[in-house]
């Protein structure tokens, strides 16, 4: 995500003829320099234990003083939960506007305005929406929407920043964690994602996309009645209250193609579709589409990957 | 525990058309719901009620016909209802909405909790929330899957995040976003019903919130629409063709070919 951003990022700046700085908050972070490699011209890092873990309070805190001190234009950030529940706390503190969740970022040069593009009823209606006269203009991006460029030589310079823990107090405490995923492939960083939807029928035919997903070394997706059902756990859900995913190759079972589903599914490469309604809408977004019954589908698929 | 539970009323439906002559939605024909996730929001505060004893306000700004909503709010379970409506409220974005519910709130005596849903399926911000939250100085937490324990000045809650699921611990008074997965809502009963009818639904103007008139509506507003339009459905689509079996011959063939298996 982030390198998505910056990449976005470097674009946008460029166009302006202005920097990109990225913020950096955490603890022991790793490879800061590939912050520089994707655009920043400018990196902040704040280095301290106790932004080890997610800590919304803090962060919400550090963000608007850095904003404060150096007045962008623009604030971007992920629309991941973190990002959605902590950047409109940023934006009200600073009574500026924002836009979620967007799927386009564009520069009205004359104006110098963010143009942000952003999917609403559910993705039925894309916006485009502007802050014409606060900054900065804020907007959480969808994730694996931008394609992530580095550029090896590009130069920037980290600058530390201290931690200033008495400035901010959290009223927030992260007790525990548990993590839902079982499986060793993550649906975020899968090449290939084979997803089950209503169609499916119920728990045990499940089994039949963890089957195949099994043999193609892939990771399990669902659309939301799966998880409503219990058949799988949210974690795996996707599409606009789940998870946005950009795989090699989607492969949809049983699923009709709500725009509430494609939407988290439109930057994969390639989209296989098995449905038994020729007219289900998942047609429409599939590069290939096999119209038939899912459990005659499967069974033949799998045993014909296995054998050749 | 007093609680307010925040409502919007949308369109009962997303699958909603633009005007290509007005570039305005067309509205007509929709019935106007309670937004769904708002319900989960309603039935959590009306648990915590049952748990902990209090009162539930059920909050909502928008046009005079939002009191319906109301009602049905009130017939589930809701004490009191609320409805910030004023032509000065109309083109609101989530900061001036922020602003202004945020104003009624600060009249409700001894507020503990604010519920909101998560987002609401017309604008699918998930905005409101944690604005008004900074609006009002209340901490924050969004996508809470379950209340575990609230006590005097404090709560302990569990939210869903990507990978998993927080326990966290926050300071009362508080704003929080859930999600579907935290109740079942119930439906209204006969008594509440009847309740309903006879409720007096209070109804506040900017006048009457002491608002500021430069911070509702479209005026409070930092952002501005300058464009709807509906996206394009790339229709990239093959449909394979032959019996079951040459389909997916061929469907294994040509992921093959292009190296993607």
């Amino acid at each position: 995500m982030d390198f998505e951003l910056l990449t976005k990022g470097r674009e946008l700046a460029n166009t302006l003829k202005t920097e990109l700085c990225a913020v950096c908050l955490g603890h022991n972070i790793n490879d800061i320099n590939q912050l520089i490699k994707y655009g920043a011209d400018k990196v902040y890092l704040i280095d301290d234990p106790a932004l080890a873990t997610n800590q919304e309070d803090l962060y919400t805190g550090e963000l608007v003083r850095l904003i404060r001190e150096h007045k962008p234009e623009i604030f971007l950030a992920g629309a991941t939960s973190l990002g959605r529940s902590l950047i409109p706390r940023v934006a009200a503190i600073l009574r500026t506007g924002m836009s979620a969740d967007c799927t386009g970022l564009d520069i009205d040069t004359e104006n110098r305005w963010l143009l942000q593009t952003k999917p609403s009823y559910g993705g039925n209606i894309m916006a485009i929406i502007t802050c014409p006269d606060k900054r900065p203009q804020i907007a959480s991006v969808r994730p694996r929407v931008f394609k992530a460029i580095p550029n090896s030589n590009h130069q920037g310079q980290i600058i530390k920043v201290d931690f200033k823990k008495e400035a901010v107090t959290s009223r927030t405490k992260l007790l525990g964690f548990v993590e839902d995923i079982t499986e060793k492939v993550k649906i975020e960083d899968a090449d290939i994602i084979v997803a089950g939807g209503r169609g499916v029928g119920k728990m045990e035919n499940f089994k039949l996309i963890e089957e195949l997903s099994h043999v193609l070394g892939a990771a399990v997706g669902a659309t939301r009645p799966p998880v409503d059902e219990g058949w799988t756990t949210y974690s795996h859900q996707i599409g606009q209250t789940g998870k946005t995913v950009s795989p090699k190759l989607y492969i949809a079972c049983g699923i009709s193609g709500a725009v509430q589903h494609t939407a988290g599914i439109s930057t994969s490469e390639t989209i296989v579709a098995i449905n038994n309604d020729p007219n289900a809408p998942i047609f429409e977004v599939a590069t290939y589409g096999i119209v038939g019954d899912l459990f005659q589908v499967l069974p033949l698929l799998i045993r014909k990957l296995k054998s050749t | 525990m007093n609680i307010v539970v925040c409502l919007k009323q949308v369109p009962g439906t997303t699958q909603v058309k633009i005007d290509p002559e007005t570039n305005t939605l067309v509205r007509q024909g929709i019935k106007n719901v309670v937004n769904p996730y708002d319900t989960y929001a309603l039935e959590e505060g009306i648990r915590l009620k049952e748990r902990y004893g209090g009162k539930v306000t059920a909050l909502s700004m928008g046009p005079p016909q939002a009191e319906e909503m109301l009602r049905e709010a009130i017939a589930s379970g809701a004490d009191e209802a609320i409805l910030l409506s004023d032509r000065a409220f109309a083109g609101a974005d989530t900061l001036a909405t922020a602003y202004t519910l945020s104003r009624a709130i600060k009249n409700i005596e001894d507020c503990d909790l604010v519920i909101c849903g998560r987002q609401t399926i017309d604008g699918d911000t998930g905005q409101v929330g944690p604005e008004l939250a900074e609006t009002l100085g209340f901490s924050f937490v969004s996508y809470v899957n379950k209340i575990e324990e609230a006590a005097a000045g404090c709560m302990r809650v569990q939210r869903m995040i990507e990978e998993g699921h927080e326990t966290i611990e926050t300071s009362l008074p508080a704003v929080i976003s859930v999600v579907k997965e935290i109740n079942v809502p119930r439906l209204p009963s006969l008594r509440g019903i009847a309740r309903a009818r006879s409720t007096t639904i209070t109804i506040l103007t900017a006048n009457d919130l002491g608002a500021d008139m430069n911070m509702v509506g479209l005026a409070g507003s930092a952002t501005k629409v300058i464009r709807i339009f509906s996206p394009e459905r790339a229709c990239r689509g093959k449909i394979l063709e032959g019996d079951l079996e040459t389909q997916v011959t061929g469907l294994i063939e040509k992921l093959r070919e292009s190296k993607i298996i």
